[in-house]
């Protein structure tokens, strides 16, 4: 390392005390959250594995339950949240130009496109009240077998499948919340100038939070809307 | 530093500021590692409480102390705090916060604030587990088997469910500060071959707890969820699997054992090398041997299942590959014992403590192999023998490596000596009281005494009693340092910087340690535990 940035770099009022320098403090944070991001997938994992042990073991109710589900809202969803990956990522390259404006309107579009997931997330969990498709006593979901409308199937593999997907959908739908007051506090600061090509770990660990999430999302939507949609 | 004139003392940590300001906000690593010392010893003495009951109510044949649903509760509230407030942060949050940074020659953690977040997370949780218990706490066991804590208890499972939920994240966050100091923020020259095993164990734990306590997590979260929301996913009338609970519940929490019993192997490390004034025998075998153990204990979790009804073959395995966590260690203990010979040996109380891990490890590491072996682990499933066996690792070996690595590192924390006598004292007690209580439950178990129940038939009395006379004088062991730690803060006798004449990073900075523990960064040019390039003490001076 030369020295000028090292100099320059015990003026960066961003550096904390314990860091030797900014690249230092960068690699830190950077691995911090890598390491965070590999607990989710741990967290996330405990569910899928549940997930695929009943799919196999359930496979028509699977079939039967999947096809209730409202495709063309889910990929419309899933298209929101694409956007709002695509937004993100133009912020993080805005505050790396030291553009603030664009760093703000990019943050509140992604603000805006989450906020439009949930929304309809709301909407079709609502859907599956009204329908009582939720577990629990009022559950009623009737169907047959795939292929053989005569053989009815065991509703109660119906309420597994429900049970995974309000449990998965649910978990995803809370780190999308949590995902909204970052980003709500990222436009606050992003607005006071505080990112700049200098210094922007916080938006870029914030980045990498929320592809995660939208990565989960997309491993979702196929396991649940699209398990066989040809039937 | 206007102070100047009415303090005369070196500033430290502890004396940098004070009010309880200064330490509720503090980001300091080693204050935050006293916040911690102080809230683990406050669960350690209720969880220990809750021991005592359980053992007076085993004085006698007859169900005679408390109902048996009290009891249920009791041994429930024992292990839910005892294992996750008090064993789980009792190493990695106390010595690893406070030593981690220094051992590497780093100012603080790398993540200083969400160090303290840490904390707050576990007290937290530490509440809602002290309301649960005050309202009258779970019944599950700590294991929370479904479909009972899902379908059939009548207890607050939710409110302990979140609350180890909650705890969880404070124990990942302390992992993923611990990994990233120890990739990010070594000293110059501090390569990973030169790192102290103190600071290798610690990184392997943390990697266990950010690997598996999400798993615990999300698993909790289900059952709460299946009792709050009604979901089916362990709930056999609609298809679900408990036996699914039961994988994805060991799946962290027989990794969890090795979260408690590697930070004192660490800890044994550093006591022996002291104490024998030798380098620790086959450094990278020992440095291997915790991620051994690391990663082989994320391959064994079944073998707490084996008459739950899972196929031989997978069985087969799982037994097969728990006896290979018996190699890493045994490489553990042969190298200390290694270490010992043709060393200069000292009797001081953390080397008591360190002889008193190796053999108590030892046995409840042998006893492991019987349970680990599928037709002994048929009989003796469920009875007293398998509560002797995790007490000898959890107890023998985690507690005592935790009280042994506190005396040996408490001249730094606090700046003065404990009084060695009484510390030798309290050794010996701890070592007999232990050993009364637990080896006594090794053969209650293989005459057939099952665990979890309050009564028992007539002839498994004398053991029993036997059993609790040793828990009443382990007691008395474990309330014995608490007494003279807190009196040694003032009258102890005023410790230097390296007392014990020990090698590492640690012991080349005053007691206690400036703010940012270095004045200025080390640079390491040296193997860890270059005793030979030590003097030796002329005697380690013991007060009498």
């Amino acid at each position: 390392m030369s020295d000028s940035p090292a100099v320059l770099d015990h003026h960066n009022p961003e550096l904390r005390h314990h860091f030797a320098d900014m690249g230092q403090q960068k690699n830190a944070a950077s691995l911090g959250m890598w390491l965070f991001l590999g607990t989710e997938v741990m967290f996330f994992g405990g569910m899928f594995l549940a997930y695929l042990i009943y799919r196999r073991w359930y496979y028509p109710e699977f079939v039967v339950a999947s096809n209730s589900l409202n495709l063309p809202i889910g990929a419309a969803n899933t298209a929101i949240l694409i956007c709002s990956s695509l937004s993100v990522a133009l912020a993080i390259r805005a505050a790396q130009t030291n553009k603030r404006v664009q760093t703000v309107v990019m943050l509140v579009l992604t603000l805006v496109f989450g906020l439009a997931f949930l929304g309809v997330k709301a909407k079709e969990w609502h859907d599956k009240f009204v329908e009582h498709h939720v577990p629990g006593t009022s559950f009623h979901f009737e169907g047959s077998m795939p292929g053989h409308p005569e053989a009815k199937i065991n509703p109660a593999h119906a309420q597994v499948f429900f049970s995974m997907y309000f449990a998965m959908t649910g978990m995803h739908a809370l780190h999308m919340i949590i995902g909204v007051g970052i980003f709500l506090w990222l436009i606050y600061q992003a607005w006071k100038g505080r990112f700049n090509s200098e210094y922007y770990t916080p938006l870029e660990n914030s980045g990498l939070y929320w592809h995660f999430v939208d990565i989960i999302w997309i491993y979702l939507f196929p396991l649940f809307y699209l398990i066989d949609r040809h039937k | 530093m206007s102070s100047v004139a009415i303090t005369p003392e070196r500033p430290n940590y502890l004396n940098q500021e004070y009010g309880v300001r200064s330490w509720l906000l503090t980001t300091d690593h080693k204050r935050i590692g006293l916040l911690y010392l102080m809230s683990i010893t406050f669960f350690f003495f209720i969880g220990g409480f809750f021991a005592l009951l359980i053992r007076l109510e085993l004085l006698t044949p007859a169900g005679d102390l408390v109902l048996a649903d009290t009891y249920n509760k009791l041994f429930t509230m024992h292990g839910q705090v005892m294992v996750f407030f008090f064993l789980v942060p009792s190493i990695p949050a106390v010595l690893g916060n406070f030593l981690v940074p220094i051992m590497i020659g780093a100012k603080d953690l790398a993540f200083p604030r969400i160090n303290l977040l840490s904390w707050y997370v576990y007290m937290v949780a530490g509440l809602i587990m002290l309301h649960c218990i005050l309202i009258g706490g779970a019944d599950t066991g700590w294991t929370f088997y479904t479909p009972f804590s899902t379908a059939f208890s009548h207890a607050s499972v939710i409110e302990a469910g979140v609350s180890i939920f909650i705890a969880g994240f404070s124990s990942i966050l302390t992992g993923l500060n611990i990994v990233v100091t120890v990739h990010r923020m070594r000293a110059p020259g501090m390569t990973w071959s030169r790192l102290p095993l103190f600071v290798w164990s610690q990184y392997a734990t943390s990697i266990i707890m950010l690997l598996g306590t999400p798993v615990l997590a999300i698993t909790l979260l289900l059952v709460v969820f299946e009792r709050a929301f009604n979901l089916g996913i362990f709930d056999p009338n609609r298809g679900g699997d408990p036996l699914l609970f039961q994988h994805l519940f060991w799946f962290y929490s027989h990794p969890a054992v090795y979260i408690m019993i590697l930070p004192a192997m660490g800890v044994v490390s550093e006591v022996v090398a002291c104490f024998t004034r030798k380098r620790i025998f086959g450094y990278s075998a020992m440095a291997t041997a915790v991620i051994g153990i690391a990663v082989l204990g994320f391959l064994v979790w079944a073998h707490h299942m084996f008459v739950a009804g899972i196929s031989l073959y997978s069985a087969l395995v799982f037994s097969l590959l728990s006896y290979f966590v018996a190699v890493p260690s045994a490489v553990k203990v042969f190298n200390w014992t290694a270490t010992m010979y043709k060393g200069s040996i000292k009797f001081t109380t953390p080397m008591l403590y360190a002889f008193g891990f190796i053999g108590l490890f030892t046995m409840g590491g042998l006893t492991g192999l019987f349970l680990a072996c599928l037709g002994v682990d048929v009989h003796v499933t469920d009875t007293y023998f398998v509560i002797a066996h995790f007490h000898y690792i959890m107890v023998g070996g985690a507690v005592m490596g935790y009280l042994g690595g506190l005396h040996y590192w408490w001249p730094k924390i606090s700046g003065r000596m404990y009084p060695e006598s009484w510390g030798r004292l309290a050794a010996l007690i701890v070592f007999l009281g232990f050993n009364l209580t637990f080896f006594p439950q090794f053969v209650l178990g293989y005459l057939g005494m099952p665990r979890r129940y309050w009564q028992y038939p007539q002839e498994f009395q004398v053991l029993n009693i036997l059993s609790t006379a040793g828990a009443t004088i382990l007691a008395v062991g474990y309330v014995l340092p608490m007494i003279y730690f807190v009196w040694s803060m003032r009258y102890g006798k005023i410790a230097d910087g390296n007392p014990w004449h020990a090698a590492g990073l640690e012991w080349m900075t005053p007691s206690p340690p400036p703010t940012f523990n270095f004045d200025e960064t080390p640079v390491v040019t040296w193997e860890a535990y270059n005793y030979e390039e030590i003097p030796a003490p002329e005697e380690v001076r013991i007060e009498r």
